[in-house]
Order: C-alpha cells, then structure tokens, then sequence
C-alpha cells in the first residue's frame, strides 16, 4: 500500500518536476510562461502520435520535443521581440494548443475507432536497489524520464548559481537594462531560456503520454503545468525548493488515488479537486513574491 | 470621493487620449482575423479540407437562416458576461482567466435556488437567480482577489486553479446535494417556470438574456469611463505602484474589481440556467471563461465592443457545428482560431507602436494605442 503510494507519487511528480524546472529557468530569466500547459499538451499529443505511426519511442521523444519548442518559440517571439504581455500571450498559446491537439487527434484517431495506444516506455530497474523495500519501486524501477528529471535537479541547481550561464541568466532576470548594458544580450538569453523549457515541457507532456499512460485524451495535462508555475513559486525559485514542492504536489495527486482505493464515503470530486485547492494553499501560505526575480513578467523592450 | 477626484485630475493631465492612435487601434482586431483565417486557412488545406467550403459553411452555420442566426445570438450572450468580466479585470491590470469558474459557480448558485421559487412573482424569480448568479461569481472572483491583495497570491494561476476546483464542485453538486428527485441522471432538479427566462419566438431560442447582457455593457461602459471608481481601476491598471503612491485603496480596489468581473460572469451563469439549461449539468461552459479573452482582446477592453466581438465569437461557435457536420473539422478548431486571434492581434499591436524593425531587434518606447494594461505584466 505505502509502496504503491511512494511508486504513485514519484510518477506524478515527475512531469510536474520536468516542466517545473524548464519554468524555474525561464523565470530565473525574467519571462512568466503561462504556455508552459499548452507546451506540455502538444509534447503529450506529438509526442504518443510520433510513437505511435514510427513504432520508436526516440521518435516519440524527439517530436514532443520538437513540438513544444516550435510552440515556445511563437511565444518567445512575442514575449521577447514584440514584449507583449506574457499573461495573455501565454494563454492564447494554451488555447492554440488545446485546438491543435483536439483538430489532429480527431483527425488522425476520431474518425477511425482504432485505439491510439504503444507499448510504453520500458520500466528500468537499477538492478538489486529496486528491490529495497518501500523505496526501491519508486526511486529504482522508473522509466528513463523519472532518472532524469531526478538528475537534472543538481545540474540545474549548480548551473544557475554557480556557471557563467547561470548567471547571465539571473541577470536578464533581475536586471535587464543592466545586463544589455554589459552586453549580455537579453533577448538572446530569454530566447534560450524558453528553448530549453520547450524541451522540458516536451518531455513532461510525453511522460503523460507514452510513460504514465499509454494513449492520448484530450486536454490530458489537466492543469499540471499550472500546478508547475506554482511550485516555481513554492519552491521560491531555486532547483532544490522546486523538487521538493514537486513531490508534495505528486504526493497530493497519488493520494488522490490511494483515498480512492480506500473505498471512503467522500464523493471522488473531493481528491480530483484537492490538487488545485492545494495549490492555492500552498501559494496563500508560502507563495509571497519577495524572492521571485525583480523583472518576473515585465515586458523589456531594448532601448 | 474628492481625494478620488485630485487624483483623477492629475492623472487626466499625464495620460491624454490619442485619436488617431485610437482609429487605428480598432482597424488592427480586423486585420488580425483577417491573418488569423489566412493561417487556419493552410490548417484546414493541411487537413485536406478546402477553407473557403469550410468557410461558406461556418456562414451557413451561424447566420444561414433564421433560426441559424437567433442561435448565434444565444450562443452570443454568455460571451458578453464573460468578455465583460475579462474587460473590467484586465482593464484593472488583474489577469482574471477564472472567468469560467466563476460563471460555473454563478450558475450553480441559480440553479440552486431556482427550484425553489414556484409561489414568486415572475420578475422577481428572474431578479433572484440573477443576484444569486452574481453573488456566487462574485465570491469566486473576489476570494481570487482577496488573496491577490493580502497573501501576495498569483491571481493568474489562482483563478486558472480555481476553475478546475468549480468544476469538481459543479460535478459533485450534480451527482449529490442538487441531483435530480428520480436520480436517474447527472442533473438537478429543473427551475421552477417562473424563474426561467421565456423564449419569445419559438422553436427559435431567442430571450432576453440578450437584453441584460447589453444592459450591463452599457453600465460596465459608464462605471469604467464616466465614475471615479472605474478612473481608479484604469489608474490601478496602468502602474499600480503609482496608484498606491496617489492615496488608491489598491488592496480594496484589488478584491473589488475580482468580485466585480466575477459577478459579471456570474449573472452570465445565472442567465444561461434561467434561459436555456434550466437546470445544472455536468459541463455549464464549453471554455466561454477563455473564449472570452480574446472576445475582450479583440474589443480593445472596451465593454460596449464587447457586444460585436461576442457576437463574432458566437456567430464562429454556432457555425464550427455546421463546420463539423459538413466536413469533418472538428469544433475544437475554434481554439484554433481564438488562440491565432490573440497571438496576431497582440503582435500587431507590437508591431503598430514601435515598428517591425524595432519590434524584431528592439529599440524605442513600447507605447501601445491599446490600454497600457495590455503592455504591462501584473507586476507585484
């Protein structure tokens, strides 16, 4: 029971962990990505849709990848080169790609009846840990995306503090003007910095797809990559707070499933919605802004 | 009211209207549908429909014939609550996408009450599920607000969470306290005649929701732009520290306009129970919450245009149906086009006030014709 709960809630936290951490350098960077939802959506459909016609998960991999790049890069344009408002230019991506994944999969799986599934990605034990009891199924016997979102966390963590990249990256961020004025290119940075969400995004989507489950509904993110955005905040911007909130926040969605099983008389809506009240108590109880970067969400437009 | 007053003057002194700026301002919303359906054009070529059949059949589909057209015009209403209500909030600087919730919350407070007023006087059921849609949207729009103003809560990700929250309790609310007596479906149990909203030209299902939604446009026009309290909100819109630094109430003016722009959307709720559901389902609202961005976007935040951008979104969700039926695209095309809208309109917008070359590789001020609100993130 608690194993299958630990098990539940590393597989939760890790789409949410992946995306969070293309988030918290995008943030670091000084860009709010409200598209980080349809980002995700479009890695999950492209993504299983590739799987499935290629019979290869790399490929699967590679397009949700590509797919949500191609989306970041609409936004990073706007957001970045036209300095639009991020709020509405990230929602209008969310909406786009609610539309595209809803038009293809009708497109390619409505009309047919045929099931729209692929053998998932293969569960990789790391030999005799996975068989540690209690933790082993959930930290040693996960798919290749669990071990990395796990390994990014230190990589990130040591790349914003203590790299030169990192800290380009936080003065874009903090300073804009400044950082332009040293030459730093802030537009070039921020560019990068969405780039590489997309790629994380890419992956967090695919997790839903082709790890987690094996086939696409629509609107499959649910909500997870807003619930992302606030463990950037939660986390209080920094790679470490970021991993932790994601395992409180996974933890929050398995037990959804493990009260489920445990036969209460509370009505199911109860646990599908308690995710998103936690979010909101998470954000009401620890979501103060003092350390959010100084220039988070203003557009800048170089002068 | 006189402080509220000075303010207003000097603030009037610093940000004169632009005329000019303004024509312009509302031509781009045009072009940029007119870019948008050229891009979902090559969409629908990709999916191997031909977009001008796919065109001529959205026509068909939305104004065709007369019932065609009373259609769009209810399929137009609930769009006019919302757009209203993303109008009030943006205009404050509040990045509200908890339109939805709110509407689903409003509804469910009508829908609530809405058995229960057989013995009333008709008018004032109607007034009843109204005011109960309002207060419930207002609730859901103000707590967003209120945790803006006093716990320094991201109200963008608060009332996007927010609407998942109502639609659990919407659910939940169905399959118990509000089902059904026969309890033979996911609904509950329908609103009393008197307090449902007639339609006046059957089978057509053309009512007066329309009226009150142009109604509150109107008071929404004259609140924002002839009273001190919608001087203050556009002033707290366009540089909220500056507003703080006048003397604003900007923590109260923060909850206010929330539970505003949620009580809009509420009544839009309310209205839609009384006109046309009659009573609770599952799903109250296809996305109107999020449709009604960019019906506000491509208003320029402007309440009376709110009624003929709703009324292009409608007219684009009544004949996506006919779309669907004659060629197989299917209805989420729409976010397609609503999503092409905003993203085509805010980089005009870019491109308009500081030039194509500026906007690419950056130079000169951003100053946007559109409310400056539309330029500046909700800063903290």
């Amino acid at each position: 029971m608690l194993e299958a709960f630990l098990a539940s809630t590393i597989a939760m936290a890790t789409p949410i962990l992946l995306a969070a951490l293309g988030e918290l350098i995008v943030e670091r960077s000084g860009v709010l990505n409200i598209g980080i939802e349809g980002a995700m959506l479009v890695g999950a459909f492209f993504g299983l849709t590739a799987a499935y016609f290629s019979g290869s998960i790399a490929m699967g991999l590679l397009a949700a990848c590509a797919a949500a790049v191609a989306l970041n890069a609409i936004l990073a344009l706007l957001v970045v080169n036209f300095a639009v408002n991020q709020v509405v230019a990230g929602t209008a991506i969310d909406i786009l790609a609610l539309g595209l994944t809803g038009v293809f999969y009708r497109r390619f799986f409505g009309l047919t009846g045929s099931a729209f599934t692929i053998t998932p990605m293969r569960m990789i034990a790391i030999g005799p840990l996975a068989r540690i009891p209690l933790i082993g199924p959930a930290l040693f016997d996960q798919s290749a995306l669990v071990y990395l979102a796990i390994a990014l966390v230190p990589i990130i963590a040591f790349v914003i503090s203590q790299t030169r990249y990192g800290l380009e990256l936080r003065a874009a961020g903090e300073r804009p003007e400044a950082a332009d004025a040293l030459g730093l290119g802030v537009y070039r940075i921020r560019w990068q910095a969405l780039l590489i969400a997309g790629v994380l995004s890419g992956l967090a989507g695919a997790f839903l797809t082709m790890s987690y489950t094996n086939t696409f509904i629509e609107g499959i993110s649910a909500g997870r990559g807003y619930v992302a955005l606030s463990v950037v905040i939660v986390g209080r911007w920094n790679a470490w707070g970021v991993a932790a909130a994601s395992l409180l926040f996974g933890a929050a969605m398995a037990l959804q499933f493990a009260l489920q099983a445990a036969g209460t008389a509370i009505p199911y809506q109860f646990f599908l919605a308690l995710p998103y009240v936690m979010t909101i108590a998470a954000l009401a109880f620890m979501g103060g802004q003092a350390d959010a970067p100084s220039a988070l969400g203003e557009p800048y437009l170089r002068s | 009211m006189t402080t509220a007053r000075k303010v207003s003057s000097r603030f009037a002194a610093v940000f004169a209207p632009l005329t000019g700026a303004r024509i312009m301002a509302a031509i781009r919303p045009l072009a940029a549908i007119a870019i948008a359906a050229l891009i979902i054009s090559i969409v629908l070529i990709a999916l191997g429909a031909s977009p001008l059949a796919v065109f001529a059949d959205l026509w068909q589909g939305a104004f065709g014939n007369w019932l065609a057209a009373t259609d769009t015009l209810v399929k137009t209403t609930p769009l006019i609550f919302t757009g209203l209500a993303i109008a009030i909030a943006f205009q404050g600087a509040l990045w509200n996408i908890g339109a939805d919730g709110q509407l689903i919350v409003g509804a469910m407070a009508a829908g609530a009450i809405g058995p229960a007023l057989g013995g009333w006087p008709h008018p004032i059921a109607i007034l009843t599920m109204l005011a109960l849609g309002a207060i419930g949207g207002a609730l859901w729009g103000g707590l967003a607000g209120w945790l803006r103003a006093r716990r320094e809560v991201n109200e963008v990700i608060c009332t996007i969470m927010l609407n998942f929250v109502a639609a659990q309790m919407l659910s939940w609310a169905v399959h118990g306290p509000l089902m059904e007596r026969s309890r033979s479906f996911p609904q509950s149990t329908m609103i009393a005649p008197n307090a449902q909203l007639a339609f006046y030209f059957q089978p057509s299902r053309l009512n007066c929701g329309m009226i009150v939604a142009v109604l509150l446009a109107v008071a929404c026009n004259l609140m924002l732009f002839h009273s001190a309290v919608g001087f203050e909100l556009r002033a707290l819109g366009r540089n909220r520290r500056a507003s703080a630094f006048f003397g604003l109430p900007i923590r109260r003016l923060t909850v206010g306009v929330m539970a505003l722009s949620g009580a809009l959307a509420g009544i839009g709720g309310a209205v839609q129970v009384s006109a046309i559901t009659h009573r609770l389902f599952e799903t109250m609202s296809p996305g109107w919450g999020y449709e009604a961005i960019a019906v506000a976007l491509v208003a320029r935040l402007n309440p009376l245009a709110i009624v003929p951008a709703a009324l292009l979104f409608g007219a684009l969700d009544n004949g996506s149906q006919a779309m669907q039926r004659a060629h197989g695209v299917s209805p989420e095309l729409v976010y397609i086009i609503q999503g092409m809208v905003i993203i085509v309109l805010v980089a005009f917008d870019a491109v308009a006030s500081s030039g194509l070359r500026d906007a690419f590789f950056g130079a000169g001020d951003n100053v946007t014709a559109a409310p400056d609100v539309m330029a500046e993130a909700g800063d903290a």
